[in-house]
């Protein structure tokens, strides 16, 4: 194998030449947004003429628009102008080994059992790892693709499939829908792009982790997705392992289609950098994902595990156009010390027989905040629409805040909206009973809470859904004592 | 194995034990019986180590060491087991994974290998079955939706599982039928050995026609005022608590 060897040690010698060649300052767009930035990243990410005329009518929406005040969320304003749009992604920047990565962050990834090849690809470490994922990744990128499956950074269908971005791209969530989406809009660097052709069903389930170029597009991802007719596709995103971005404000728009049959299951875990025990620094994540049910029988599901952030503000929603389409939302946030949620969805019911599901189970600890915020709109021409909606909260320690905002709206009397909510407390009695039996503390609470989430971890992945239950229970850690 | 000294203890301000001393032996099945208010469930309380209790006297000596130095699940380490008087309910967890974690938990601390999940499995059907359980029971979220009944049985079937040395019962027999009396006492009895220490706390002589004590204490006002063996029970069923007023006052 070495011929192999070689051609990596060329990358790696190439990647430390460029290091030092590469003028920094003419990759980084200069902090601040204006119509000539949006020209610049388009033209960095060689995009065709429509597309930036594209960006460019968001923005001119952006600038009309103003940050949504509803939230119940604090935190102060944000600068749009000091904030970076586009820096290329960084080569040999990075820690040169895990050696020089933050102890207490390997200690994390050591819990979660993460292999020590992937922690250093999560570390940002410039090493041959990436190389080991391209290869996965072209291999699996090989077998989609004899099924006629897409699946691409976006940047890439933007070139390469120019006629299924412009037919589907903001049908969903339009460019002016809200300030993030369309600030998004102007401004995104990439994210994933799928497309399930007629009748079928892919095979694996499709992850972020294995496509090529997805380091560096955390900041405003844009992710569309599309099953034709009869298709099927279970989609990952983000992973367990706490995620450090320099970049404090994140947007990012997520879209799907489902057509006539077509069945689109996104599973998320969000796990970015929540600041640390004082509430300094940490992610705000402004994210607006919807999808839309426009076939018969259609069915979309969210499933979210959002333990990351120091401000999550995200609402994955529904649109059930098709008659007999089915929605569905399952979701746990947590939020621990400072961290600031607010979260839910949305199920609007058009079409005739259109069935929703909403489980929401929120967790605070600390001083956190955790606000359940969601909609439930059964529109006139939707006969025997149905929703069933449950909404728990439970509270750690008492000092921080759980909030429910459930807003319904029938104006079809055939509709029957169901709607469940409670607020518990890990009790002195749960704690001690566990203890008696000789379970710790801290076991007892992440068991507990673990006990309490069951109905979302069920509709995981499996492997998704064992790492997410670690991650609760690290996440969780000194929030009790 | 179990031996308590002039304890004191109570809540906030208020004193409820006031000078407890009592003296078990491993092998020995004592019942404490009392009425209302009389402290019989803040000494289990104070014995497993319950936050809210504050001790302000005496002390308690468990296999010669200083049982109220340890945190709740140190006792538990120990082999200290109770039975709750009113068992509580964990949603979403399953009996198996909560009682695995327990066991396990305490198998690490006296230094023994963790059981994995097909080995534990096995040593809990042994267990449910010899108490009449149905094996389903193991897979249905702690003592959520479970009848009364069904909540006493899985104290005792924990306490089974777990093999304490000592096994501090708080009125397991309240809220109970005859027939689901008969089925714990029948475990309970099953659990007896010449290793074990039992702490049967009762209201009523009924259970201890099933769970036949070797001592008979009665407490009365947060001290015991007369001990004695099985008879003493039948004596106090027959004559009532206001013998003990009488007993407590003529002191």
């Amino acid at each position: 194998m070495a011929s192999t060897e070689d051609t990596i040690q060329q990358r790696i010698d190439q990647e430390y030449k460029w290091g030092f060649v590469t003028d920094i300052d003419a990759d980084s767009a200069p902090p601040g947004l204006s119509e000539d930035i949006v020209a610049f990243i388009s033209k960095k990410k060689e995009e065709p003429a429509w597309m930036l005329q594209w960006r460019l009518e968001a923005y001119r929406h952006w600038q009309k628009m103003r940050e949504p005040e509803w939230p119940h969320l604090h935190h102060p304003p944000i600068d749009y102008q000091a904030a970076c749009y586009y820096s290329a992604p960084k080569t040999g920047e990075g820690p040169k080994s895990l050696d020089e990565v933050d102890p207490e962050l390997l200690a994390t990834y050591e819990k979660l059992g993460i292999p020590l090849r992937e922690q250093e690809m999560l570390a940002g470490v410039a090493v041959d790892a990436v190389f080991d994922s391209v290869s996965v990744a072209t291999t699996f990128k090989g077998k989609l693709e004899e099924l006629g499956i897409i699946f691409c950074s976006f940047g890439e269908a933007v070139r390469e499939h120019p006629e299924l971005v412009k037919k589907y791209m903001g049908s969903v969530v339009p460019r002016n829908d809200n300030f993030f989406a369309a600030l998004n809009s102007a401004v995104f660097t990439d994210g994933s792009f799928v497309y399930i052709p007629k009748g079928v069903r892919c095979p694996m389930e499709l992850s972020t982790y294995f496509r090529i170029n997805a380091a560096n597009t955390g900041q405003f991802e844009r992710t569309l997705i599309i099953a034709e007719e009869g298709a099927y596709v279970s989609y990952l995103e983000g992973c367990t392992a706490p995620m450090r971005d320099e970049n404090q404000l994140h947007a990012a728009v997520v879209e799907l289609v489902a057509l006539d049959d077509a069945e689109i299951k996104y599973s998320t875990v969000q796990n970015w950098y929540p600041g640390n025990k004082e509430g300094k620094g940490g992610i705000y994540n402004f994210v607006t994902k919807r999808g839309a049910c426009r076939g018969r029988r259609s069915k979309i599901s969210w499933t979210q595990v959002e333990t990351g952030s120091a401000i999550t503000w995200k609402y994955p929603s529904c649109i059930l156009l098709g008659d007999d389409s089915v929605g569905e939302f399952y979701s746990v946030a947590l939020t621990n010390n400072y961290q600031q949620a607010d979260t839910g969805t949305k199920m609007v019911h058009i079409g005739k027989n259109t069935k929703s599901t909403i489980i929401s189970k929120g967790i605070s600890a600390g001083k956190a905040q955790n606000t359940y915020r969601g909609l439930v709109k059964v529109m006139p021409k939707a006969q025997n629409a149905r929703n069933y909606s449950q909404c728990d909260s439970m509270l750690i320690g008492d000092k921080c805040g759980a909030h429910t905002f459930p807003y319904i709206e029938v104006r079809n009397q055939t509709g029957q909206v169901e709607h469940e909510a409670t607020t518990s407390k890990i009790g002195e009695d749960q704690l001690f009973y566990c203890a008696q039996r000789g379970i710790s503390e801290e076991d007892a609470v992440s068991m507990i809470v673990n006990g309490f989430c069951k109905e979302v971890f069920r509709e995981l992945p499996m492997e998704f859904a064992v790492e997410a239950q670690k991650l609760l229970g690290i996440s969780l850690e000194g929030s009790v004592g | 194995m179990l031996k308590i000294t002039n304890l004191h203890a109570g809540v906030e301000d208020t004193e409820i034990l006031r000078g407890i001393n009592l003296q078990i032996n491993a092998g020995e099945v004592h019942a404490i019986m009392g009425p209302n208010g009389s402290g019989k469930s803040t000494l289990a309380s104070v014995l497993a180590g319950r936050d809210e209790y504050e001790v302000t006297e005496g002390s308690v000596e468990f296999l010669g060491d200083d049982l109220l130095e340890m945190e709740p699940d140190e006792r538990a380490h120990a082999g200290v087991f109770l039975a709750f008087q009113y068992p509580v309910e964990i949603p979403g967890v399953s009996n198996s994974y909560f009682l695995r974690a327990g066991l396990n938990a305490t198998r690490k601390a006296r230094g023994l290998e963790e059981l994995d999940a097909i080995d534990f499995l096995k040593l809990a059907k042994e267990k449910a079955k010899a108490l009449h359980m149905e094996e389903k029971f193991l897979q249905r979220a702690v003592n959520e939706g479970f009848s009364g009944g069904e909540k006493k049985r899985n104290e005792i079937f924990q306490m089974a599982v777990l093999d304490p040395k000592l096994a501090v019962l708080d009125e397991t027999d309240s809220g109970l039928d005859i027939d689901a009396l008969k089925v714990v006492a029948d475990g309970v009895n099953a659990l007896r050995g010449p290793e074990r220490g039992f702490l049967v706390i009762t209201h009523y002589q009924r259970l201890l026609n099933y769970i036949v004590p070797d001592f008979v204490h009665v407490l009365h006002q947060g001290r015991i005022v007369r001990s004695g063996g099985k008879e003493l029970a039948l004596e106090l069923e027959d004559k009532g608590y206001s013998w003990i007023e009488e007993l407590a006052a003529a002191r």
